[in-house]
Formats: C-alpha cells, sequence, structure tokens
C-alpha cells in the first residue's frame, strides 16, 4: 500500500523547462481581444448595438484585458463585472509555457531529442488518423438522419491518442464526452462503436443513451454521462481504491474547460490531493465550452496553475503536439503509479468544429480563429515528422486511410441489419432485479402494446 | 395580436420585461451571443448589453448562488439552467436557499428569481436531455412551479413569475417549443399563478395534465370523442401552487379522472393530483383514479416514444375507466 500518511504531495516545480521555439500552444491571452469579434458576422442582427459590438462587449463584460487595449475604454459600462484581472500577475512567465516536442512546422524544436521508436510513431498516427476518418464517416451517417447525433473531436486527435498512449492496459479511463478516440485507441470494436451510435440493440447501453456515450469495460473505459464534471471525483475515487488496494495502476481522467468551472472539479482535484491517489486528470483545453471562450470561463491565466491550490503539479503541453502530450502524461501516470501523487495536465488544443452536429459555431466565433487553428492541425504536423523522418510514405498513409475507411463500411453494413432494442429492455438494468412495481408496469404496457388495434 | 411558437412568446415576455424593469437580469450558459440552446434568450444580449445578458461559467450551483445573491441585493435574476437536467448540481441552492429565504428571515430576505429551464422528452435527448423533475422541486415548500403548455400561456405566465416575490421554478416544455403556435397578445399581460385553464369540456372523464402533455390530452380527448365519450381537459399551469378547485369540480362534475404526466410514474406530481382527488372528491368517483405516466425506469433513448405517454394509453385509460 501505497504511504499516503506523509504530509502533503512534492512541491515539484510543474515547469517542463523546455523553451519554446515559437508561440503554439496559444494562450487565452493570444485570442482575446479585436481579433475574434472583428470576423463575426453580423448575420442580419438588427439590433442597436449590432453583433460587431455585441460580441466585444460580452468579453470585455468579462473583465479580460483586450490585447489591443480598445477594452479599456469602453469597459466602464460593465461596471461591476470588470475587475482587473490577476492574468499578467503570473511571477514566473515560464511556468505554464506549453510544453512542446514536435513544432508546427512537423521538425522536432530545438532542444528535443526523438525518444519514441518508428512503430510507437506510427502508432500514434494510426490512432489520430482513425479519429479524423471516424468523425467524417460518423458525421455523413449523422447527416443522413442514420444517426442521431455526433460530437466530432476532430482537432483534438493528439490531446486524445497521446495521453491515450500513455496509459496502460491496467489503467483505467474515466472519460468526459470528447475521448471516444481513447477507447478507440485501447481496442473499442467499431462495431460496438456504431451500434452505440446507431442506438441498436446488440451493445451494452441498449439504445438507452445518446449517441458518443460510450461505456467498455472491458477497455477499463468507463460509462459516460451528459452531465459536465461529474466524472472528475470519481476518477479520484477509484485512484483512491487503486492505492488501498497497493496496485500498480493508475487512473487517467478526462475533462473539458468548461468543466474546470463545476464544483466537482474542485472537489475531484482537492481529494486527490488530500489523498495523493494516484490519477492524472487530463484537462482537453479546446478553447470553448459551446459559445462560452476560454477567458469567460475562468480568470486564471491557465487552467494548469490551478493545479497549485490542490497542492499537485500543473502542466502545460501543446495539445496538438502528440509527442509533447505522450511524454508528460506518460511521466505522470509513471509519477502516479509510484506514488507521487495526482498531477493536472492542460492540453491546450482547438475544438474546431461545432459543439455537436446541433450546433452552429458561426453564431458566436470568427471563421478567422478557426483558420488559425486549421494551420495547427496536429495529424498534418505529425505527418510531415513521419515523412521527414522516412517513417511513413505517403502510399503508406493513403493504404492506411483505406483499410480504415474498410473496417468502416464493414461496421456499418453489419449495423444496418440490428434492430432496435426490445420493449421489454427498457425495464431492465434498472436494479440488479426488477422490482414488482417495474413488472407491473412492465406486463402492463405489454399487455397494452399487443392488444392494441394497430 | 401576433402569432407566435412557445418559444417566441418565452423570448417576447423576457424581453418585454427587461424593457419595463431595469432590475430584471439574465444569466446562464450560452445565454449571451449565442441566445441559449434553444435560442429563448436571442436578441436580448444585444439589446440589454452584457450586464443584463451574462454568459456564466459552467456551473449551476454558481449560476443559481449567484442569481440569489442578486435578488437578495435587490435584482430580479432570471438564471436559465439549459436543460432541467443538469439542474440538479444546484439542487442545493434552490432547496436550501432560495426556497427557505424567506421563511428563515420572517421576510426580511426574499428571493424574487424565476429560473428558467426545459424540461420533458420528445427530443430523442437521451437520459440527460429529457427528464421532467418538477416533482423533486415541487415538493419543496417556498418554491412555486410552473409549466405552461401554450405561446399565450407561456408569455403571460412568465410575466407574472418575474413579478411574483418568491422564487419561481419555469419549466418549458421543450417538446413543444417550435411546434406550438398560437395567438399571443402583444404588451403587457399575465396570467395568475395558480389557476388552472379548462381547455377542452366534457362530462364523462377528467384528463389532468401539464407541458407537452396537453396536446397529448387533448389528442386523446378527440379520439374519445370519437368512441362516444365527453373528456374534459385541464392544464393545471402551475404545479406549485396547484388549483385544486377546478380539478375537483371538474371531477366532481365527469366522476372520473385521468392525470396523465410524463415523468416516472412513482411518485410524481400526479400521485399529489391523484390523493388531493382521493382526499376530497372520492364518493364522486365512478372509477379508480389513473395514471398514465412514464415508467419507473430512466428516460431512454432509442425506445423513447414507448416511455412517453401518447394518446392510445391515454385512451385506453379512459376506455377501462368507462368499463370499470
Ligand atoms: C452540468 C452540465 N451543465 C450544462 C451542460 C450542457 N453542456 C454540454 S457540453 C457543455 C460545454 C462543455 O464544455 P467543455 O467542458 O469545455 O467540454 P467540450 O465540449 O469543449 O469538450 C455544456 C455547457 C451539461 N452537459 N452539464
Ligand atoms: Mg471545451
Amino acid at each position: 500500500m501505497r504511504d499516503d500518511s506523509t504530509a502533503g504531495p512534492p512541491r515539484q516545480a510543474a515547469s517542463p523547462g523546455r523553451p519554446k521555439k515559437k508561440e503554439s500552444g496559444n494562450s487565452s491571452r493570444g485570442r482575446a481581444g479585436g481579433s475574434k469579434s472583428s470576423g463575426k458576422k453580423s448575420s442580419g442582427r438588427s439590433s442597436k448595438n449590432g453583433a460587431r459590438r455585441g460580441a466585444s462587449a460580452n468579453r470585455r463584460s468579462s473583465g479580460s484585458v483586450s490585447k489591443n487595449g480598445k477594452g479599456a475604454t469602453s469597459r466602464s459600462k460593465s461596471a461591476g463585472a470588470a475587475a482587473p484581472k490577476a492574468k499578467e500577475a503570473d511571477a514566473d512567465p515560464q511556468r505554464f509555457r506549453p510544453v512542446q516536442v514536435l513544432g508546427e512546422d512537423g521538425h522536432l524544436v530545438s532542444d528535443a531529442t526523438l525518444e519514441e521508436t518508428p512503430a510507437m510513431l506510427l502508432d500514434l498516427y494510426r490512432g489520430m488518423v482513425k479519429i479524423r476518418v471516424l468523425d467524417g464517416r460518423m458525421l455523413n451517417l449523422q447527416r443522413q438522419g442514420r444517426i442521431g447525433f455526433y460530437g466530432q473531436s476532430t482537432g483534438q486527435e493528439a490531446a486524445i491518442v497521446g495521453s491515450a498512449a500513455a496509459a496502460t492496459k491496467e489503467d483505467w479511463i474515466v472519460p468526459a464526452l470528447r475521448e471516444m478516440g481513447v477507447a478507440v485507441y485501447r481496442g473499442y470494436p467499431l462495431n460496438l462503436l456504431v451500434t452505440q451510435l446507431a442506438g441498436k440493440a446488440g451493445e451494452v447501453s441498449q439504445g438507452r443513451q445518446m449517441p458518443c456515450h460510450f461505456s467498455w469495460r472491458a477497455g477499463k473505459f468507463v460509462s459516460m454521462s451528459s452531465v459536465i464534471g461529474t466524472q472528475i471525483p470519481h476518477a479520484a475515487g477509484m485512484a483512491r481504491g487503486m492505492q488501498i488496494r497497493g496496485e500498480q495502476s493508475a487512473v487517467l481522467g478526462f475533462l473539458g474547460d468548461g468543466a474546470t468551472s463545476s464544483s466537482d472539479f474542485h472537489c475531484g482535484l482537492n481529494f486527490a490531493g488530500v489523498w495523493r491517489s494516484p490519477v492524472v486528470f487530463l484537462c482537453q483545453n479546446n478553447q470553448w465550452a459551446i459559445s462560452v471562450p476560454f477567458d469567460k470561463q475562468t480568470a486564471s491565466d491557465s487552467i494548469a496553475v490551478k493545479a497549485d491550490a490542490y497542492g499537485m503539479p500543473g502542466v502545460r503541453v501543446d495539445g496538438n503536439d502528440v509527442l509533447a502530450v505522450y511524454r508528460e502524461t506518460h511521466k505522470a501516470l509513471g509519477r502516479a503509479r509510484s506514488g507521487g501523487g495526482p498531477t493536472l495536465i492542460e492540453a491546450l488544443t482547438y475544438r474546431r468544429t461545432g459543439h455537436s452536429s446541433s450546433d452552429d459555431p458561426t453564431r458566436y466565433r470568427s471563421d478567422e480563429e478557426v483558420a488559425t487553428w486549421e494551420k495547427r492541425d496536429p495529424v498534418e504536423r505529425l505527418r510531415r515528422f513521419l515523412e521527414f523522418e522516412g517513417v511513413l510514405t505517403k502510399g503508406q498513409h493513403d493504404e492506411m486511410e483505406e483499410e480504415m475507411h474498410r473496417e468502416i463500411s464493414e461496421a456499418t453494413q453489419a449495423v444496418e441489419k440490428l434492430e432496435d432494442p426490445a420493449a421489454e429492455s427498457l425495464f431492465e438494468d434498472v436494479f440488479a432485479d426488477v422490482t414488482a412495481q417495474l413488472e407491473d408496469q412492465r406486463s402492463g404496457y405489454l399487455h397494452y402494446r399487443n392488444s392494441k388495434p394497430s | 395580436m401576433a402569432t407566435m411558437t412557445l418559444l417566441q412568446a418565452i423570448n417576447d415576455g423576457l424581453r418585454l420585461e427587461m424593457g419595463r424593469d431595469d432590475r430584471v437580469v439574465v444569466l446562464g450558459e450560452d445565454v449571451g451571443l449565442n441566445g441559449g440552446v434553444f435560442r429563448a434568450t436571442q436578441g436580448l444580449f444585444e439589446e440589454f448589453g452584457g450586464d443584463r445578458v451574462m454568459d456564466t461559467p459552467l456551473a449551476e450551483s454558481g449560476i443559481i448562488g449567484t442569481a440569489i445573491g442578486m435578488a437578495l441585493y435587490g435584482l430580479v435574476p432570471v438564471p436559465e439552467i439549459q436543460f432541467s437536467d443538469f439542474i440538479y448540481p444546484a439542487f442545493d441552492q434552490i432547496v436550501s436557499e432560495a426556497a427557505k429565504m424567506r421563511y428563515r428571515s420572517g421576510g426580511e430576505f426574499t428571493v424574487p428569481m424565476t429560473i428558467r429551464t426545459p424540461i420533458g422528452g420528445g427530443i430523442r435527448g437521451g437520459h440527460y436531455h429529457s427528464q421532467s423533475p418538477e416533482a423533486y422541486f415541487a415538493h419543496t415548500p417556498g418554491l412555486k412551479v410552473v409549466v405552461p403548455s401554450t405561446p399565450e400561456d407561456a408569455k403571460g405566465l412568465l410575466l407574472a413569475s418575474i413579478r411574483d416575490p418568491d422564487p419561481v421554478l419555469f419549466m418549458e416544455p421543450k417538446a413543444i417549443y417550435r411546434n406550438t403556435k398560437g395567438e399571443v397578445p402583444e404588451g403587457d399581460f399575465t396570467v395568475p399563478l395558480g389557476k388552472a385553464r379548462i381547455v377542452r369540456e366534457g362530462t364523462d372523464a377528467t384528463l389532468v395534465a401539464w407541458g407537452a402533455m396537453v396536446p397529448v390530452a387533448e389528442k386523446a380527448a378527440e379520439a374519445c370523442a370519437g368512441d362516444g365519450v365527453s373528456v374534459e381537459v385541464l392544464d393545471v399551469r402551475s404545479i406549485i401552487p396547484l388549483d385544486e378547485e377546478t380539478i375537483l369540480e371538474s371531477v366532481k362534475k365527469t366522476g372520473r379522472a385521468v392525470v396523465v404526466y410524463e415523468a416516472p410514474k412513482s411518485c410524481g406530481f400526479g400521485a399529489e393530483i391523484s390523493a388531493v382527488i382521493a382526499e376530497k372528491a372520492i364518493e364522486y368517483l365512478e372509477g379508480p383514479i389513473a395514471r398514465v405516466a412514464g415508467f419507473d425506469t430512466p428516460f431512454p433513448y432509442t425506445l423513447e416514444h414507448m416511455y412517453l405517454p401518447d394518446d392510445g394509453r391515454v385512451r385506453q385509460a379512459i376506455k377501462d375507466l368507462m368499463e370499470f
């Protein structure tokens, strides 16, 4: 059993210590200011302020200081909300500089060396491409009405696969909602995936959950909830369990930037910090929580800095750099397994598409911002590196994609033949046993349905 | 009069009240530029600015907790909870704080706040975008619970709720947000809380419903008319306070009562209505009080059509009652 009776976790410097080659991971500060609102479409709003002014006022009222300084003069309108932020006050500006291994140009940053084998690199690449291909295909199915809903993770593949690859088979995954790719990386069968999305029988959730809410115990991948933040204490508690049993495993728990505002974020990290339980919280900071940008979510400079308050190391990584994500998660999981306590990792990335198939992001953000992040594409970055290194040829890439398409087509065709869940299944799994009341409701309904003139 | 959807009527009511009373503020997730995920607050941010329409961090306890603070201070907050399925992080603030403030301070502090939140199924939203949690809140003394079912009522009840001196949970049936259209008076008017609406008169049985189950009850009543059974349909409109008088009068006249609601059957608010009828009108009844409700299971995704009460199940319940 781990010794958790000592006073506190090591106050180790969270700084990754790698100077950045160039600005890339981007912080909220880089994003704040005029560029965003200036790109906002007016879309025919006829209010007196208009959408454009609305956009900038919206940002100012959160108290953020815009880069171009315009915010300062017109801020008076939003009175009380505009207390100056502590944003610029971080003593050591290097501290939460995002760790980077692969630069945006697809080359290693100056002081980085290659530690991964070609096989490992290809494995990461395959995982990322698979998410990209799946996103395209599944969104198509959604558009055709064959699945009811889909949430993409396009642009976040490096954060997803880099962290997933750092976990062992014995580690447990506590996902938020954008981690379908983690399950896929761990071998979640595509036919189950498509069955879940289609809401058909033949998969554990039996059409009970919305699409994109997976549950896969064989892959130590905990059932997803729509409710933001609730899984964070679960990860801490699960890790406490491992600690009590003295197991050599850890928990990799995920969350979004929006989830850091939830009460469960505070209590989950606080418990984990107090217990020093073996958990790594990986926050995919994709800059948006539906329409709410990062700088309206928190007045902190970063999410990583919040780790300070819970007595655990905080690390910021370029979330579009799969090697940086992999290495930092690997390090943190290793530390967790060996009794070093929890870590909070913030992976800076970007949600390039709408929040889900139901969302229209052009209402609240600029095309320019999206285009900027498209240039930082994580898949493209790794592909370029692999080509430079001679690990991957165009032919191999095409073959890889083709094979994935084939696999997905097989899965979707198989699912076409599946039925909706049986009416009886609605009443199962509420409890281990069907209660008398439920039995009554079940038989009453079936009797009604069978005797109903159609 | 203007023809509006239920959603437009809510938006219209919010705009009217924000223009009329500058203490009224809106806060919640995505309510600003995005206009709310259902667009209920569309255009308000542009019109009233960031001090009146606030996008908040993602924390329901924070949304309601800070709204309570604003109300204590003298504002009239109208917080939005994006889906009532996500209201539970704020349960403590609503139940322990907002609802008890007047009582515990002898009226010195009050919380004139209206929490707007979509409820109910019908949009293929699975467990977490479909629930009808009105009964949890109706069980809390100090909290009013209102559910409109027509555009006119949505606006009139919303205005009455915002002006009410006590906290109101205003639950909006999202299944009929856009597909119910109706005439809505322009300008200012209110529909009083605690007054049921007789949707359709009848003599053989009474259907009691609220929210998205009102159109279902109407459809069933229409079908029953074809069966030669005359059904009266009541829309309770406000669950707390409940208009017992209208319900009892109707049941005494028809002698039969069926309550229709989406929430799980056991301990749903229909259980309370059934108890009231049993306590106060049992001698008028020709048969047992029936409940057509959701099942005692989490809300399902694929089989939601089976879970939700429909006109077929309601009609069957009335048939059974007529043959009792
Ligand atoms: C408790 C709760 N409140 C509100 C919602 C509605 N909602 C769904 S996703 C989301 C934003 C989540 O943002 P983030 O945590 O950054 O994750 P991302 O979607 O960016 O991956 C919101 C507000 C919810 N699901 N749960
Ligand atoms: Mg996010």
